[in-house]
């Protein structure tokens, strides 16, 4: 029995998955809560709301076949934390952080508060270690680097997990630095679960991982501790342990869900189609959290993923999240419909950390007037496509058809790549292989000077 | 520094350390109208979106438009002395940037560090709503103490939506009666309030001093829609909208600007300086891009329908011409050491050329040359190339350029030669260019 642990007989009244206790005393905001009653298995829960009379607490589990009057609610005087250490490395937890894979709960080196404390801007590091994913259409044209938060925006049926465990499988760290993955299934189905790991431990990093798995089926309260309790276990990881920690979240669209319906279950006023109108905070307190303290070894990156609602880029949903991380990976339907893997659409897909990851000694020189340059060629000929729909092929001038052309070849031959691992030097190449079909005149982006290193190269034996 | 080290006669101590509440502007003396412009460095703002000192833009755009790069951008070059750069609700990586980046720049007017005339007030997103709320108070009162000391000021906010909807949670705590979208009925009017914060003043006290505070503060409506409540309260009083477009953003086209929605109230009263400081056409020179773009958005629509080959010669030079003026002059590359900041001079020798080699183009068109005829590529690659020639290269890139529009203008008149002398236009005078140089001496106030 801790000094500060209170129980109370008898809620007043349970509604949704709130449990309203009234005369108890002392209670603070966030405190862990134990709800036991007589024949039935134990609930957890945790107080939202501290008022003078009323005290209501937010129920993890299912609240169907709760009593309010004969519940005996303790309230702990702590508030929502995990055990951290290096010894859950190869272990499955639940979204709250109790063991999921049958064996004993982890002593652990140090037990933290789940809510993190935000990093003070100034002791960050900017984030400009690049990652080699292996895949073109994000090495080449949008980088990820280290610390940075990159979300896939997917849709439903597409593969926007198997695009993660295709980044998670091949990003290795590349000078041999202690790595670490974290994968949070935050209400995904366990179909979506197995297809990830299956593929997850064919790559053989399943003792470098750790998973908190919280699907469709386990209570959706929960789902808004997995990644807070996940990300806990990565701070500790990257800024105590010195390791660079990749962190997959899916599906960030349930994220939303859940706390919408914990919105209105507590008559909060809504925003934006009923999400709550402090949305944008609460995903910035678990985005945020990527990053790198200036002085310590490790790093937090994050690769969340989320399903856009009817493939709508300005549902609140893909919007906050566009509006906190940096840059996005956009799947589109359209490249997938026509058997292109990944179908990353890289018009609206952005990195913003992009130029602190490449250049000289990073990638190549000529990296961001390469990209730049496929950039504006692949526009002008997805352009083209919607001309060519009204007024046919015909109807286009000459540098334009060949635009039309290149993005055609540009979706076929540097998007598409299936299974397969690009390192960056073929990407590069790829890139250039296709640059080269068109006249030196569509090719203004590239400045004289990279236009003739390549000549040079080329010709070279 | 809090030392007193005066007493006045009713007691109050006298310290070097004010003390002013954030929410209260500081009093003035008088208020001036403004007349001589914040001179930016981005291309696209100094030619056809000029804001005045003291004036107050609203810069909104979708995620991914780049408000943050142009907001940095003006951080780091615009021609304020002082820089008050409020991170309000934004990312810690980029507040990071700054703090990395901005101590190894150097301020081209003073040459000192770009770190030592600029004033960070940082709330990342993750950080409590309460204090975000205050940030842009807090940014905009430090940015009037110097104002008052008779400095020129710019003060960045980004972004202004995250204040109002921090405005909006503590709203809801409060229970208040939500307006429009969730937020407080107050907001148009407090917003109101402290744009009103900007503008160009002397200052109370002696020695008579006048100083400039300038607003420039993004804007993140939800899903780009500009309808939204905190995107139109700006517009009411803001005096300027350079508002960010997801397809130019899309398109790689940096700085993303709409040129069709952007607007500004300043070009009138900034007109006279600009003559002075780059080029006596200044005023024309701007008049007659915007209406060449203006012209091109027409042509897009009708090309989109019946084809860009079915237009006539002289419109779809019209359609070459605003890409070459969208590549050369508008677009800008923050990331480019060369290009990343435009001096005056520069801005209007490119903006000149690429005018001159349309009416080049088409004089020649007129004079009978036909369209397919026409090389406009060497004129275009050497413009694009000087935006990206070192300074002490740009004599000799401009002079390229000029040669490529020669060659235009000769295969004009070699035709013109053959054809019946009514054909002939009147030979074509440009403007004698001005040499290349900073724009004037600022005041050497404070």
């Amino acid at each position: 029995m801790k000094p500060l642990q209170r129980t109370y007989r008898g809620a007043r009244a349970a509604s949704g998955p709130l449990l309203y206790l009234e005369g108890a005393r002392n209670v603070c905001l966030g405190e862990w809560v134990a709800i036991e009653v007589p024949g039935q298995p134990a609930r957890r829960g945790q107080v939202i709301d501290a008022g003078e009379r009323v005290t209501v607490i937010q129920v993890l589990e299912e609240t169907l076949g709760l009593p309010p009057a004969r519940a005996e609610v303790t309230l702990t005087g702590e508030t929502a934390t995990t055990v951290v250490g290096r010894e859950l490395l190869g272990r499955a937890f639940t979204g709250t952080g109790s063991p999921a894979d049958g064996l004993p709960g982890p002593v652990g080196e140090a037990i933290r508060p789940i809510w993190g404390a935000p990093m003070n801007p100034s002791r960050r590091q900017r984030p400009s270690d690049f990652i080699e994913t292996g895949v073109s259409a994000i090495d080449g044209m949008n980088t990820l680097v280290r610390g940075q938060k990159l979300p896939v925006f997917s849709g439903s049926g597409l593969p926007g997990l198997e695009l993660a465990s295709q980044i998670v499988e091949n990003a290795r760290a590349p000078r041999g630095e202690a790595f670490a993955v974290i994968f949070v299934a935050i209400g995904i189905t366990a179909r979506e679960t197995h297809a990830f790991l299956d593929r997850f431990e064919r790559s053989g990093a399943m003792e470098r991982s750790i998973l908190y798995l919280n699907e469709a089926r386990d209570p959706t309260i929960e789902r808004l501790l997995a990644p807070r309790v996940a990300l806990t276990q990565a701070e500790f990881l990257a800024f105590e342990a010195g390791m660079h920690v990749l962190v997959v979240m899916a599906d960030i669209t349930h994220y939303c869900e859940a706390l919408r319906e914990i919105a209105t279950a507590r008559e909060e006023i809504p925003g934006r189609r009923g999400y709550p109108g402090y949305m944008y905070t609460d995903l910035a307190g678990i985005f945020e959290r990527a990053g790198i303290i200036a002085g310590r070894e490790g790093s937090v990156t994050q690769i969340p993923i989320l399903t856009m609602p009817d493939d709508d880029i300005t549902h609140p949903i893909p919007d906050l999240t566009g509006y906190i991380t940096e840059g996005q990976l956009v799947l589109s339907r359209d490249l997938h419909r026509r058997g292109v893997f990944p179908p990353l659409d890289v018009l609206p897909s952005l990195s913003r950390l992009m130029n602190a990851g490449i250049g000289p000694g990073k990638t190549a020189p000529e990296h961001r007037e390469w990209a730049n340059q496929l950039y504006a060629v692949y526009t002008r000929g997805r352009e083209a496509r919607t001309m060519v729909s009204i007024v046919g092929e015909a109807g286009l001038g000459e540098s334009d058809r060949r635009a039309l052309e290149f993005a055609e070849r540009f979706e076929r031959e540097f998007v598409d790549q299936g299974e397969r691992r690009r390192s960056i030097e073929e990407t590069l190449e790829v890139g250039w292989a296709l640059l080269e079909t068109l006249p030196r005149e569509d090719l203004l982006r590239i400045s004289d000077q990279v236009w003739e290193a390549r000549r040079a190269r080329r010709e070279a034996p | 520094m809090d030392q007193a080290f005066g007493r006045l006669v009713d007691g109050t101590e006298l310290s070097l350390v004010q003390h002013w509440p954030v929410r209260r502007p500081r009093p003035v003396a008088e208020r001036l109208p403004g007349d001589r412009p914040l001179v930016t460095g981005q291309r696209v703002f100094d030619l056809l979106f000029p804001v005045a000192e003291g004036g107050s833009v609203a810069v909104p755009g979708g995620f991914g438009t780049g408000k943050t790069v142009i907001e940095q951008s003006l951080a780091k070059f615009a021609a304020a002395q002082i820089v008050v750069y409020v991170g309000c609700g934004e990312r810690g990586n980029e507040m990071a940037e700054v703090l990395t980046e901005f101590p190894r720049l150097t301020d081209p007017h003073t040459g000192r560090s770009v770190m030592d005339r600029t004033v960070l007030v940082v709330n990342t997103s993750n950080m409590p709503v309460a204090a975000r709320e205050a940030s842009v108070y807090l940014g905009i009162t430090v940015a009037e103490f110097y104002r008052d000391m008779g400095y020129t000021v710019a003060v960045m906010a980004d972004s202004l939506s995250r204040w109002a909807e921090a405005l909006r949670e503590i709203g809801a705590r409060l229970q208040e009666m939500p307006g429009e979208e969730g937020y407080p009925t107050y907001l148009g009017n407090r917003m109101g309030k402290f744009y009103e914060r900007s503008g160009r003043v002397v200052a109370q006290g002696r020695p008579e001093r006048t100083g400039a505070l300038t607003f420039i503060s993004a804007i993140s409506p939800p899903g780009g829609d500009f309808s939204e409540p905190v995107t139109q309260a700006s517009l009411r009083v803001a005096g300027a909208l350079w508002a960010l477009d997801a397809t130019l953003a899309h398109q790689r086209q940096f700085p993303a600007v709409d040129w069709e929605t952007s607007y500004t109230l300043y070009a009138d009263a900034t007109a006279p300086w600009f003559a002075d400081a780059a080029g006596k056409d200044w005023t024309h020179l701007r008049r007659d891009i915007l209406e060449l773009l203006q012209r091109e958005r027409e042509l897009r629509e009708i090309a989109g329908l019946i084809g860009a080959e079915a237009l006539q010669d002289a419109d779809r030079l019209v359609l070459e011409a605003a890409a070459v003026v969208r590549e050369a002059v508008l677009g800008q590359n923050a990331y480019d050491p060369n290009d990343a900041v435009s001096p005056l001079g520069k801005t209007y020798r490119l903006a000149f050329l690429a005018r001159s080699l349309y009416e080049s183009a088409r004089d020649a068109l007129r004079a009978g040359v036909p369209f397919e005829a026409l090389d406009l590529g060497p004129a275009r690659h050497t413009l694009v190339v000087a935006r990206y020639a070192p300074p002490e290269e740009l004599e000799a890139a401009f002079a390229r350029v000029e040669a490529a529009i020669d060659a235009l203008r000769a295969a004009g008149s070699e035709v013109t030669a053959e054809a019946p002398p009514s054909a002939r236009e009147p030979p074509f005078a440009p403007e004698p260019l001005p040499v290349l140089e900073s724009p004037p001496e600022r005041r050497a106030d404070a």
